[in-house]
């Protein structure tokens, strides 16, 4: 499970930027992959197709980005193996950007998971992918509405189609160089025992780690008694995501 | 203290807090925090996306309707299944022969030139020519064409939208027996590869119930053990009708076989689930995809990439050392016979217990590498004990012949009769896995033990089912007779 690790050598000889791909099973998370990457790792049409991790690169304005397909999640508050993985990468692998790939079709669903991204970090990208289907099913979406509402850059694409993923690359590039700053959409439990519970525990964990950019995301797995979190809290493992922070201005 | 402990103490301190707030605050924290997230993704889609007419999906209902159906369903899928192998079967023929054509009649005979200028050693002419080059010949001309074949259409079926559908079906049968229903999806596979269904296995998430689907793969009739139960079915089985009826009995005897493979999956599953491999069954939320017009050519492209090709080499890697070793067995004398004799004398009383032979036996032992070379093989073997001389090209050189009567022939020369023929139908259905396969097991469960058990399993059942067919048919003959 320590895997993530692998990825966290910023070897900056071999590339600028990490990109983490992230997104429910089966919204074509692959296929903008393969686009981007060039890569022809296999996709098929049935949730749960990606069993290995598939990591490749692509080259945009002078700078190289490597690309890491997560396995498709429905959330990340479950203990499946996929899940966990995804998240240790999302937190612990530290990638400039998260590219959340969501299928249009199903909006509502699909934003479960972005929501919790959201929580975790600040520095994503929504890639509003199933365009040609959502327009087949007669669904508009306004995605700039979107945008604004979720605080992040949201991309329509049609990754079977090669469509929207220049669009999708620039915005990466923005996001990772910092040229697009992101303030995410901040959930608000509306129970005040909670919410002060929560802000409590947050300024503890500030306390420690006083460069930590979601520590109320972590007071919050910590108080829902996350066994994942509870262990990498008590390993320390955070103080390297709060080392990384550390000196940058404004991020988080 | 030391910075550490200090720091080990306040990680420490929030923990505590965080405990003590949980027991404080007593709520279900995470049914509000699920539900608070649900609350907004719905207020947010909901600001976001509008319907512009209230058509819904319906060809995808009308198509699933049909598909995962209870009565029509299941006919459906085995409708497909037959049209994939059928397509596959005929399709392969021709690049097969082409192949075969080309390696053996062209290449072989231009190599065997050019040792002959170079003078070249006999022995090691035919070791290098003989032995391990037509071993991989033959695999190359036999398996690539089926499965550049199947693998497409299987993938492109995937594609489409379909396999989850299958799933669908099939999860009742598999949950019954104790197993996942995604079993369904690797064991489909396994009719295309054997290997290539124990990497797709990787789609079932608990370990108990992704070793039942490795050890069963097995019994799916991978491409290489097709051309041996189409040739076997049609010399002997057909022979029993007439002649209009001929390829009908021949395809459906094929059918019968890959049907009882499925049946001894699921039954293996049970047992299995009984004993070694007893635990719970672990829940399973399919989601059916909505179809998709598949982009035929990038599958077809990506589809030969990753499984085909893959698989062909791991094939031909364990062919070379095959070729090699059948080779020496027919070459090396020991005492007056070949190596490969005294293995089938061995082995004979074993053979006829089960309705088979020593040549059969020994066969199997050297088709380990490949189920494709185990015709080739019998008949080379069977040429090599009864001296039919004529037909063959030298000790060790395996060969296949283009009529199935010619084959007929030998084989009948050699002592096969139907119980024979049949004996060995199924036993190419339960024996071992290719040493492909295994090998890929060996990966997959990074297990000795499970290795062995998925390698010895199949291998006893073939052994006692061919027994057990062959004392029925000795009483009936028996009694009859």
């Amino acid at each position: 499970m320590k895997n993530h690790k692998l990825y966290i050598e910023k070897n900056k000889e071999k590339f600028d930027y990490v990109i983490a791909l992230a997104g429910n099973p089966n919204t074509g998370k692959s296929t903008v992959f393969n686009n981007l990457t060039g890569l022809h790792q296999h996709t098929g049409n049935w949730p749960g197709k990606t069993v290995t991790r598939a990591v490749g690169l692509f080259d945009h304005g002078g700078k190289r980005f490597k690309v890491v397909d997560l396995p498709g999640t429905y959330s990340l508050l479950a203990v499946s193996e996929d899940e966990i993985l995804a998240r240790d990468f999302i937190i612990f692998g530290r990638p400039d950007v998260t590219v959340i790939v969501v299928d249009a079709t199903c909006l509502e669903r699909n934003l479960n998971l972005v929501i919790q991204v959201l929580q975790i970090t600040d520095c994503a990208v929504v890639d509003l992918n199933l365009m040609d289907e959502a327009r087949r099913n007669n669904l508009k979406i306004n995605h700039s509405k979107l945008s604004k509402l979720l605080g992040v850059p949201v991309v329509p694409t049609s990754a079977r189609y090669n469509e929207g993923m220049e669009d999708l690359i620039a915005v990466i590039h923005q996001v990772a160089e910092k040229k697009i700053i992101c303030r995410p959409f901040q959930m608000d439990l509306e129970i005040p025992a909670l919410n002060h519970a929560i802000n409590q525990l947050e300024v503890k964990v500030r306390k420690v780690y006083p460069e930590l950019p979601n520590a109320k995301w972590v007071a919050l797995r910590l108080l829902d008694g996350d066994p994942g979190i509870i262990d990498a809290f008590r390993n320390d493992e955070f103080r390297e995501v709060a080392l990384d922070f550390d000196g940058l201005d404004g991020a988080g | 203290m030391r910075e550490a402990d200090i720091q080990a103490k306040a990680v420490g301190q929030v923990l505590e807090t965080a405990e003590e707030l949980r027991w404080k605050i007593g709520q279900d924290i995470h049914e509000e925090l699920v539900e608070k997230i649900y609350q907004d993704a719905a207020g947010i889609a909901d600001r976001v996306v509008t319907r512009i007419s209230d058509e819904s999906k319906n060809s995808n209902r009308f198509l699933d309707s049909l598909v995962t159906n209870r009565i029509t369903g299941i006919p459906i899928m085995i409708i497909l299944l037959t049209i994939i192998l059928w397509i596959t079967v005929i399709g392969a023929n021709y690049p097969s022969s082409w192949l075969s054509e080309l390696f053996l009649g062209v290449v072989h005979p231009f190599l065997k030139g050019i040792s002959d200028k170079m003078s070249l050693l006999w022995w090691l002419d035919g070791f290098l020519l003989d032995g391990i080059y037509l071993a991989t010949a033959w695999v190359i001309s036999v398996m690539l064409p089926p499965m550049a074949i199947f693998f497409p259409l299987f993938t492109l079926l995937e594609d489409f939208g379909y396999l989850p559908r299958v799933a669908f079906n099939l999860d009742n049968f598999f949950k019954k027996t104790g197993a996942h229903g995604k079993q369904a999806l690797s064991m489909v596979m396994g009719f295309g590869c054997n290997a290539a269904g124990i990497v797709s296995t990787r789609i079932i998430d608990s370990p108990r119930e992704r070793l039942l689907a490795i050890i069963t793969n097995n019994f799916s009739l991978c491409n290489g053990r097709w051309p041996t139960q189409i040739l076997l079915a049609s010399i002997f089985l057909g022979n029993l009708v007439p002649p209009y009826l001929m390829s009908f009995i021949s395809a459906a005897s094929v059918v019968l076989v890959a049907l009882l493979g499925i049946l001894l999956t699921l039954a293996l599953n049970w047992v299995l689930s009984k004993t070694l491999l007893s635990g719970e069954l672990s829940t399973f939320s399919l989601e059916l995809p909505p179809y998709r017009p598949p982009r035929i050519w990038q599958t077809i492209y990506t589809s030969l990439i990753d499984r085909t090709l893959i698989v062909l080499w791991r094939a031909v890697v364990f062919a070379v050392p095959a070729g090699a070793i059948i080779w020496l067995s027919a070459n090396i004398n020991i005492g007056g016979k070949t190596a490969a004799e005294h293995l089938i004398d061995f082995l004979n009383p074993l053979g006829l217990i089960l309705g088979m032979n020593g040549v059969i036996l020994v066969a199997y032992i050297f088709a380990i590498p490949a189920n494709e070379i185990v015709i080739p093989t019998i008949l080379m073997l069977t040429v090599l004990t009864t001296g039919a001389g004529s037909l063959s090209q030298g000790a060790g050189v395996m060969f296949e012949l283009d009529s199935a009567s010619a084959t007929g022939k030998i084989l009948v020369n050699g002592g096969w009769t139907t119980l024979t023929a049949i004996n060995v139908m199924i036993f190419s259905l339960i024996h071992n896995p290719c040493s492909t396969t295994i090998y890929t097991i060996f990966r997959e469960t990074g297990s000795k033990k499970w290795t062995l058990v998925a390698t010895i399993i199949p291998l006893l059942m073939g052994f006692f089912i061919t027994f057990l067919i062959t004392q029925v048919w000795w009483l009936v003959d028996l009694l009859i007779g």
